[in-house]
């Protein structure tokens, strides 16, 4: 472990402490600039935080921004940055996250974290500047149409065209990204719809006739599913990140408790239950745990709440659960048998479904009793019992990748944050860190986008700002957006990040090693060979300490000299073995009966076998 | 795989029909033809769909279609409960030799001549699909010079209206 130079760091001043000036009663027209309205919307919307980067077309709006006193800007070095930061304010808070940017590359910048969002349903509005009315069409400079462009990876975009029109736009475009289905909303706002005087007032009236979304079940849906749950012999509760969205946990403890049915919790859905109860089985998955992925192949029936049946929950879809009826809720009805039929139906938000599932059950049982789970658990405890996570060392004698996990959850404990990029280390911060709190893990599982943990992990501090916020992160995503650790240093959000530094892509390579004859075509990142970059010089020069640590024994003490660190951002370089792998592992395009718990040892065929 | 016709009323404003047709390409679902035009109330359009699909796929169609915000309702037209129209502009190869054939045949499907040279005649029919098909084939052997076909659009037969509901 090497403390790197600890010279004096620039302390960020605190938020300057103006005295808000009196606001006009509120429905009060007064007149503004397009871009006062913008802002005015913003802070009337309840937006605390804008993450973004200023230029040419959004300079207009920058102007405002700066005598607000109730929204703060964080700058950030790249708009990716402000988007995954957007997307992890949202995940902690619950609250829509905003990101702000240019035109042109400034908001096609933006288009990854907006996918990203897209695909974790992630309630995040994102402005940006757009070509003057009059030059649109005519590829002016910086102009892209960001509209266009980002139709397929938005639930809704708008173009503004008409300056009184940006409060009832920014009023929806709140209401659209976090109402049923949470997603990215877009808003385009032309220069000279900025600059233009109009008028402001709030509430503005909403018009949104296509825009319905269901959130109260269907009783007699409820009721049916009951009768499935009560009589299923070997049932199933699979919850996906729609009960962390809907704030259903508690719910899903009481549907749990009440029946007895084991839990599993999908990649979206860690800590959504907690993982010291004894009902749970861990995250199902390419990745899962051996008892929750024979769980549900295994099941009767599953009742799959607030969740899409993911390929890489489900591997192989024509073998996955073949005996398992299916009881789907969600609040997005196209998510319901789109890639498994589903016997029950339910749209609904999660928390209203689950609380009306508890009762139905309740008096489906005292109807026509329930049924003995008894056999079910002796064989989930076998699989428990006899396949549980675990790793082994590395026999070079490098430090355990997986070991770091663990003792970083351990040490920084369940009232952290944990905020993971996307690949092996991603797959060890799921199964080693035991999540007992919603909105405690956040990651991109989607669309899978590595670098997504730095910025995010700078959002979800920004969104809370006393909790200890770690990014757990690979070597190969933290080059990706490591950038905004000078936004974190500058701005003074000190989020800590331990580097789970392998030298390698490392999923990339343990697919190599798997399926390629050990072939490891560009996944040597050099890292290791060459110690380029030397990251914690590089965590120093962007204002953070930065720490290593490349043995067993260091471990905690370094953990623990990062925790008391928060005047500033810490970055821990863990130097892991490269050969690491992520196991159990269901083999991508096969069925999830093949799991391997380790290589070589298929716990589901041994079974078949006896 | 079987064909369905959907009616689609969307709010008339800028953008809606790429987010129709940018929905079916993503999501490969096979659009036969589209139509899109006004309806009776100013700020409503209609888009009459065909799509071929199974049933299944359909459901899907459908509740992603209804995702896009300015979505207002799709209905499914069963073909025996709706009235289906296509429009069909052909010009024909018909000097005088050949004419009064031509003509008759136009006045068998009740389709009707627009344009006349000495050469060529242009005809303008509307119906259904099979019709028109009909109409094509026996005109084929004269000579089809070119021909411009619209979209399908389709009503439900009977007093009810789709948009009726769909204003609040």
């Amino acid at each position: 472990m090497t403390s790197a130079n600890t010279r004096q760091n620039p302390v960020p001043a605190p938020p300057p402490g103006h005295t808000p000036k009196p606001a006009p009663p509120s429905g009060a027209p007064v007149r503004a600039t397009g871009a006062q309205a913008l802002v005015r919307s913003l802070e009337s919307a309840g937006c605390e935080v804008v993450f973004g980067i200023p230029g040419g077309t959004i300079l207009p709006s920058y102007d405002p921004l700066l005598d607000s006193t109730k929204v703060r800007h964080v700058l950030v070095r790249h708009e990716q940055g402000a988007g995954h930061a957007a997307t992890g304010y949202a995940q902690v808070t619950g609250k829509p996250g905003v990101c702000m940017a240019t035109s042109g590359p400034g908001a096609t910048n933006l288009v990854t974290a907006l996918a990203d969002a897209q695909m974790d349903s992630v309630p995040v509005v994102a402005i940006t500047g757009q070509t003057a009315r009059g030059m649109i069409g005519t590829d002016a400079f910086q102009e892209a149409d960001i509209c266009g462009i980002t139709l397929p990876v938005t639930k809704h975009n708008f173009l503004v065209t008409d300056p009184a029109e940006i409060p009832r736009i920014i009023a929806e475009a709140f209401y659209i990204a976090s109402s049923g289905r949470p997603g990215p909303v877009l808003v385009d706002i032309p220069k000279d719809v900025q600059q233009a005087m109009t008028s402001f007032s709030w509430p503005p009236e909403t018009r949104l006739p296509g825009y319905r979304p269901t959130s109260k079940p269907h009783g007699k849906q409820v009721r049916e599913a009951a009768k499935l749950i009560t009589s299923a012999q070997r049932p199933v509760l699979y919850a996906g990140g729609g009960v962390l969205k809907a704030e259903a946990s508690e719910e899903l403890r009481q549907l749990a408790e009440s029946t007895g049915i084991p839990v599993v919790t999908t990649l979206m859905a860690r800590g959504a239950f907690p993982d010291s109860h004894s009902l749970h089985l861990g995250m199902p998955g390419m990745h899962g745990a051996v008892a929750a992925v024979a769980a549900m192949q295994r099941s009767d029936l599953l009742i799959a709440l607030g969740t899409r049946f993911d390929d890489r929950v489900t591997g192989q879809l024509s073998s996955f659960a073949p005996d398992a009826k299916v009881v789907h809720a969600d609040i997005d009805p196209a998510e319901i048998s789109k890639n498994r039929v589903a016997d029950v139906p339910i749209v609904g938000d999660c928390k209203d479904v689950i609380a009306d599932l508890v009762e139905a059950v309740e008096s489906a049982a005292e109807e026509s009793g329930k049924a003995d789970l008894a056999p079910w658990w002796k064989q989930l405890s076998s699989w428990r019992e006899t396949f549980p996570l675990g790793y082994d060392w590395p026999e070079d004698g490098t430090l355990s990748p997986e070991y770091v996990t663990e003792r970083l959850g351990k040490l920084a404990g369940p009232e952290a944050t944990y905020v993971a990029g996307v690949g092996q280390h991603q797959m060890w911060a799921a199964q080693f860190i035991g999540y007992e709190r919603p909105r405690s893990w956040i990651n991109s599982g989607g669309l899978g986008t590595m670098g997504y943990a730095v910025p995010a992990a700078m959002g979800a501090k920004a969104g809370e700002p006393d909790r200890q916020v770690w990014a757990i992160d690979g070597d190969g995503c933290f080059q990706m957006t490591n950038q905004e650790l000078a936004t974190c240093a500058v701005e003074g959000i000190p989020i800590k990040v331990a580097i789970i530094n392998n030298g390698n892509l490392g999923m990339v390579r343990q697919w190599q090693n798997l399926f390629y004859a050990e072939r490891y075509s560009q996944s040597d990142l050099g890292t290791h060979k060459h110690r380029i970059p030397d990251f914690a010089m590089l965590a120093e020069s962007l204002g953070c300490v930065g720490l290593r640590c490349e043995s067993g024994e260091d471990v905690d003490s370094v953990i623990r000299q990062a925790m008391e660190i928060d005047d500033r951002p810490v970055v821990i370089d863990f130097v892991v073995g490269k050969d690491a792998q992520v196991w159990p592992m269901v083999a991508a395009g096969t069925g999830n009966d093949e799991i391997m718990a380790a290589r070589g040892i298929r716990p589901l065929f041994d079974d078949e076998e006896k | 795989m079987s064909r369905h016709t959907l009616s689609v009323l969307v709010e008339n404003v800028p953008g809606v029909l790429a987010r129709v047709s940018g929905l079916f390409s993503r999501r490969s679902f096979n659009i036969e033809s589209l139509a899109v035009g006004p309806t009776e109330h100013p700020e409503i359009s209609r888009m009459t769909i065909v799509v071929s699909v199974e049933d299944q796929p359909l459901e899907q169609v459908t509740k992603q279609l209804n995702k896009l915000i300015n979505v207002i309702k799709i209905v499914e037209l069963e073909s025996d409960a709706s009235v289906q129209r296509e429009l069909l502009l052909v010009k024909v190869r018909a000097d005088s030799s050949v004419r009064s054939q031509v003509l008759e045949t136009v006045q068998l499907f009740r389709a009707k001549v627009v344009d006349v040279s000495p050469e060529a005649l242009t005809i303008e029919a509307t119906g259904d699909v099979d019709k028109l098909d009909a109409l094509l084939r026996m005109l084929e052997p004269y000579g089809v010079r070119e021909m411009v076909q619209s979209g399908m659009v389709a009503i439900g037969r009977g007093p009810r209206s789709i948009t009726a509901t769909a204003v609040r």
